[in-house]
């Protein structure tokens, strides 16, 4: 099986240095890409079939596409990338930042010269120190050998490269709040559209793309389009980070081909659930997926087929809930960081996450109501898409809904019982 | 009071540096606010209006930003901050019963700040760790599996 995007970062948990990565064929991808049009480098990365691994699962190379080119685009654009990894349950970017910050640098190099972008940001989330201090030594690095500033490589294309390290809020993942942190302000995510590809950081075309993705685009270069799709299982392109966190047995990253069955990573990977634990759900791609159970094990992993099992890959870490925790618990633990989390500029996400919270408080408590079921129905229906400028309302409601459904006797039981059936967590 | 009164000369250079590389000035709030922090732990008022004057903004708008952002401080904190991840995967693994053991032995909720001034014990979103949950960073060293057992011995290795 062939592990492309991790099989050089080191166990000791030091990341490579120049030197290292140059000697595993590291920049070569920029080399090859420097000797394209950037259209056909976009070409490239379209029909390799690459899709944001962020969560939104959006295609890189279409997105890149839509950026203003030629004589008469804006003469500053910008390239970033999202390092903000701040997704309950995922801890796959974090790998990727710490154990090979050239290979994200290349990434952006290359994407930089598809759309000629002039300036380029790392946007990484505060609590990545180690990251922090391994991308701020690669970039060192990167100058000092001309990958970085200006006549790259010998060529006529110039980047600068500068790392922001941000204070808090998971808002800031959202690509328009990202830009406004950017630019010194409140994280807010702004209307769409215009779209950054258009309108982005200062006004200027801006693309903003996961680490986990741009990782993935000096494979491409090197590897050609063809032989990324076949990387997957089910024709989607590529591999893919999988986790697992919860009550199993190995709680862990891996490499696999996208397109892996859940079974597979939890069975086979994660070691099955500990013993004394029995599976009863998963959130398949982080804190704002819909839960999958028992009869969708067997789902390949890939945006496709986790979209047709009702849920979504998102960021492809797995949660995992177990008989002995309580799901309204756990959707109230989810909730009460999304109200958090919320920047509280549009009214259903502000005034709905709150009183979502509030109702599961009192399931929780033993003093919800039948009614209470009604009302976070409706607030799924509330926070759905389209009623939001951005997505965090919606992901918000996607374990909720699910809970709703999936677990609807434990709800249920709750309100029956005045009290939480579990009652292990307070 | 003038700026210089209020943040230093290497704070006010540093800030200029910053300022320098974007189209506008305002583009170097949260930097500003983090270079100040950095310095005193906390951004009091008098910070603020010493920002806003190098930047040309309004106290209020700088005000609007450093209280948008957790990590910002507007309050003073202990001499070092705990951050304790209450997100999904560590609550399933019993963050709460970790929670618990920390306020009981430093006599604390979260938001505040130990009577010495040694700690303040706050909450952050998802560490990224979530395969060694319960996890938590103290200053900017990251704890993880973190136990009922093994909490007591690592709170003390700060002073």
């Amino acid at each position: 099986m062939e592990q492309p995007l991790t099989r050089h970062i080191k166990k000791d948990g030091s990341w490579l240095t120049l030197k290292e990565y140059e000697a595993v064929g590291g920049y070569q991808g920029l080399k090859k890409a420097l000797t394209l049009t950037p259209a056909e480098v976009t070409k490239t990365v379209t029909d390799a079939g690459l899709k944001g691994r962020g969560g939104a699962g959006f295609p890189t190379g279409s997105k890149w596409s839509t950026v203003p080119m030629g004589p008469d685009a804006p003469a500053i654009k910008y390239f970033i990338a999202n390092a903000d990894e701040m997704e309950p349950g995922s801890f796959k970017d974090r790998l990727l930042l710490e154990g090979n910050p050239h290979q994200l640098i290349e990434g952006l190099l290359i994407g930089a010269w598809a759309i000629q972008a002039r300036f380029s940001f790392i946007f990484l989330r505060w609590a990545y120190h180690q990251a922090a201090k391994a991308i701020a030594e690669c970039i060192r690095e990167a100058y000092e050998a001309g990958y970085l500033g200006a006549h790259i490589a010998g060529s006529d294309f110039h980047l600068d490269l500068s790392l922001h390290t941000s204070v808090g809020r998971y808002i800031c993942g959202e690509e328009t709040a990202l830009l406004n942190a950017l630019e010194g302000k409140r994280a807010n995510p702004r209307s769409k559209p215009p779209y950054p590809t258009v309108h982005g950081l200062f006004g200027k075309p801006t693309i903003v793309n996961n680490v986990e993705t741009l990782c993935n685009v000096p494979l491409i270069l090197t590897g050609g389009a063809d032989w990324f799709i076949k990387l997957s299982k089910t024709g989607e392109g590529g591999t893919k980070l999988y986790g697992a966190s919860g009550r199993v047995k190995k709680p862990g990253l891996w490499e696999l081909p996208l397109g892996t069955a859940l079974r597979e990573i939890l069975e086979e990977h994660a070691g099955g659930m500990k013993d004394g634990y029995r599976f009863k759900g998963v959130l398949p791609g982080g804190g704002s997926t819909d839960f999958l159970t028992d009869e969708h094990l067997d789902t390949p992993m890939d945006y496709k087929s986790v979209s047709a099992a009702g849920s979504r890959l998102g960021t492809g870490t797995l949660i995992v809930l177990d008989d002995k925790t309580c799901p309204v618990g756990m959707v109230r633990n989810l909730e009460q960081f999304f109200a958090r989390e919320s920047c509280g500029w549009c009214t259903p996400c502000r005034e709905g996450l709150p009183w979502t919270t509030k109702l599961l408080d009192s399931l929780e408590k033993g003093t919800g109501k039948m009614e209470d079921l009604d009302i976070l129905t409706f607030q799924t229906h509330y926070m759905a898409p389209g009623n939001t400028f951005c997505a965090l309302a919606p992901g918000a409601m996607e374990p909720l809904q699910s809970a709703l459904k999936l677990f609807k006797a434990d709800f249920d039981r709750h309100i029956h019982e005045h009290k939480c059936p579990w009652n292990n967590h307070g | 009071m003038t700026t210089e009164n209020i943040l230093t000369t290497a704070e006010i250079s540093a800030i200029r540096e910053i300022y320098r590389h974007f189209p506008q000035k305002s583009a170097a709030c949260i930097e500003g606010l983090k270079i100040i922090q950095r310095q005193r732990r906390w951004v009091s008022d008098e910070a603020i209006r010493g920002l806003a004057e190098i930047l040309e903004m309004s106290p209020a708008a700088i005000d609007s930003v450093a209280t948008y952002y957790s990590l910002i401080f507007r309050r003073p904190v202990g001499r070092n901050v705990i951050l304790l991840c209450n997100s999904v995967s560590c609550w399933i693994m019993g963050c709460d019963q970790i929670a618990a053991c920390v306020k009981k032995q430093l006599a604390v909720d979260y938001g505040e700040t130990t009577t010495d001034d040694r700690y303040t014990l706050l909450t952050i979103p998802c560490l990224g760790t979530c395969d060694h949950a319960p996890a938590m960073i103290i200053n900017e060293d990251l704890h993880r599996d973190l136990t009922a057992e093994n909490i007591g011995p690592i709170l003390q290795q700060y002073q």
